[in-house]
């Protein structure tokens, strides 16, 4: 039963970060069709951005606040000058344009913060609780992790539901052209979309290096399990994509506490297969309502 | 108004506009009439930017559109409908009413969107479902009333009665005439189906393969025998 418990909570932690990454992923493909391959060494740059000021002496959380602000510059750029100008090109040219920022941002990290694992440091206890005389696997970090992400999601649903921007960053992920003939600069809000999804991105990465170790590749794996949730979740939900992310985390969790660690990358594949092959269009499908 | 000058479109070897030239008066709908091809919709789309001109001038209220972009033009006061209705099915009702509010550059007042839910009243009655509900009546309602959020003095209409029933095309027309007499819109209306466009129309321009064949009041044009049986099919 206490197993059953820590490896559910597990879970959740790790779920939590799944989410936000599936969630950067889904903000840039259901408004440009782009999956961004480069969302993980982009989230793994400026998470050394933050570790480079905590090594300097500054707080944590100069760092964190540094790491989430990169994260949206760094959005920003990639969207205005590496995406624009293929904008009106086949979505394949965008896709293999962030394969290559990937190849990039990983050896120019290498070259300036170095190859070697540093570790990063937590700001809370990464010791799990003690209930009742045993150690139960929430740690002090994880409460951090999950209520870190829960905020920046109810922010983003917050900005897409209630304010103007949010409507018209949703009009022109649906539809371009009727949203430019309503006054939307559609452009704009694409870049907003890239600088929003880069931050989520970027916060995930600075929760997955609490109190562990990076290196220029340590979100590698990330990438795969952030794509796993989001396809999980039909690439287009943002709903969607915080469902697959706790499912997966979940899921993950249980194979690693019960069957076996070394399962967890061949799991997360065997999850994406059974249901893409079930569900086509993710869990939160609605393919029957969108055009093609 | 709105004053078309020797405009001329292409897609790439192919003319879709050759020299067309005519005016849209104000207060005044103006029917633009033709043939499946005749280049009627690639007409609004370069009135409205979305579509370049190889040459020619396009004047509103005395101001050159020749490099504005799409998205400028509601702030200018005009707003165009698009073929194939343009709802955004994924936002509700009431979304698409204040997107098209935004489009004028300030606040949507609750007074905006009351007004249009007067005008259509099965619009007000189902504000917050996703509009991918509606019928093609209830969304051809909803994308007129979207462009009137934005406060246009030009309307721009691409087939508003596109596979919609008689009854419904009706009821849409003598909504727009009524909105031309009560606040002195203009309307650029392009219309495959002649016979109605024209009940409604002041004035009419026919199009054919591009060239503008005919440019009369709509009466004139509508009493014209050859004419009709030649471009109009009525």
């Amino acid at each position: 039963m206490q197993q059953l418990l820590n490896t559910a909570l597990g879970g959740l932690t790790l779920g939590m970060v799944y989410a936000a990454f599936a969630l950067a992923l889904v903000l840039i493909f259901r408004s440009t069709r782009i999956v961004n391959f480069a969302q993980a060494p982009m989230a793994m740059v400026t998470t050394f951005i933050a570790l480079t000021l905590i090594d300097a002496g500054y707080s944590y959380w100069i760092g964190f606040a540094a790491a989430l602000l990169a994260g949206l510059v760094l959005g920003a750029v990639v969207e205005r000058v590496l995406i624009r100008p293929v904008e009106d090109k086949p979505e394949i040219n965008a896709v293999i344009l962030t394969l290559g920022l990937f190849i990039v941002l990983h050896a120019l990290a290498a070259v300036v913060f170095g190859n070697a694992y540093r570790s990063f440091p937590a700001p809370f206890g990464i010791r799990g609780f003690e209930v009742g005389g045993s150690t139960i696997a929430l740690t002090g970090f994880g409460v951090f992790t999950i209520g870190a992400v829960v905020v920046v999601m109810a922010l983003l649903v917050a900005l897409f539901r209630f304010t103007d921007v949010g409507l018209r960053m949703r009009a022109a992920a649906y539809n371009q052209e009727v949203a430019r003939l309503l006054g939307v600069r559609v452009g704009r809000m694409l870049t907003l979309g890239w600088a929003l999804a880069a931050l989520v991105g970027s916060l995930a990465g600075i929760l997955i290096a609490g109190g562990s170790l990076v290196h220029p590749g340590y979100m590698d794996s990330v990438v795969v399990y952030g794509f796993v949730a989001a396809v999980l979740g039909g690439l287009e939900s943002p709903i969607g994509a915080v469902v697959g992310g706790l499912t997966l985390g979940v899921s993950l969790s249980f194979v690693s506490g019960y069957v076996g660690s070394e399962l967890v990358a061949l799991a997360a594949l065997g999850i994406l297969m059974l249901v893409l092959t079930l569900r086509p269009g993710g869990l939160f499908s609605q393919a029957a309502e969108r055009r093609v | 108004m709105l004053t078309l000058h020797e405009l001329s479109t292409s897609y790439g070897p192919v003319k879709a506009l050759q020299q067309v030239s005519f005016t849209a008066r104000e207060g005044e709908i103006t029917a633009v009439l033709g043939a499946n091809g005749a280049g009627k919709t690639t007409l609004l789309r370069t009135v409205s930017g979305l579509q370049r001109a190889d040459s020619g001038t396009i004047e509103l209220e005395g101001r050159r559109l020749g490099k504005v972009a799409a998205d400028r033009m509601p702030g200018l006061g005009m707003a165009h409908v698009p073929e194939g209705r343009g709802v955004i099915t994924e936002l509700t009702i009431e979304e698409n009413l204040r997107l098209g509010g935004l489009g004028r550059g300030r606040r949507v007042q609750p007074a905006d969107l009351d007004r249009v839910y007067d005008l259509f009243a099965i619009l007000g009655d189902r504000r917050a479902a996703l509009a991918h509900t509606l019928s093609g009546g209830e969304r051809q309602m909803l994308v007129i009333g979207r462009a009137l959020m934005a406060g246009p003095r030009m309307l721009l209409l691409d087939e508003p009665s596109l596979g919609l029933a008689p009854r419904i095309v009706a009821q849409i027309f003598d909504l727009l005439r009524g909105l031309v007499q009560s606040d002195g819109l203009s309307v650029l209306l392009v219309e495959q189906n002649a016979r109605s466009a024209l009940s409604v129309a002041d004035h009419g321009v026919v199009l054919n393969l591009g060239r503008v064949v005919a440019d009369d009041d709509a009466a004139t044009l509508a009493a014209d025998d050859q004419l009709r049986h030649a471009y109009l099919g009525f």
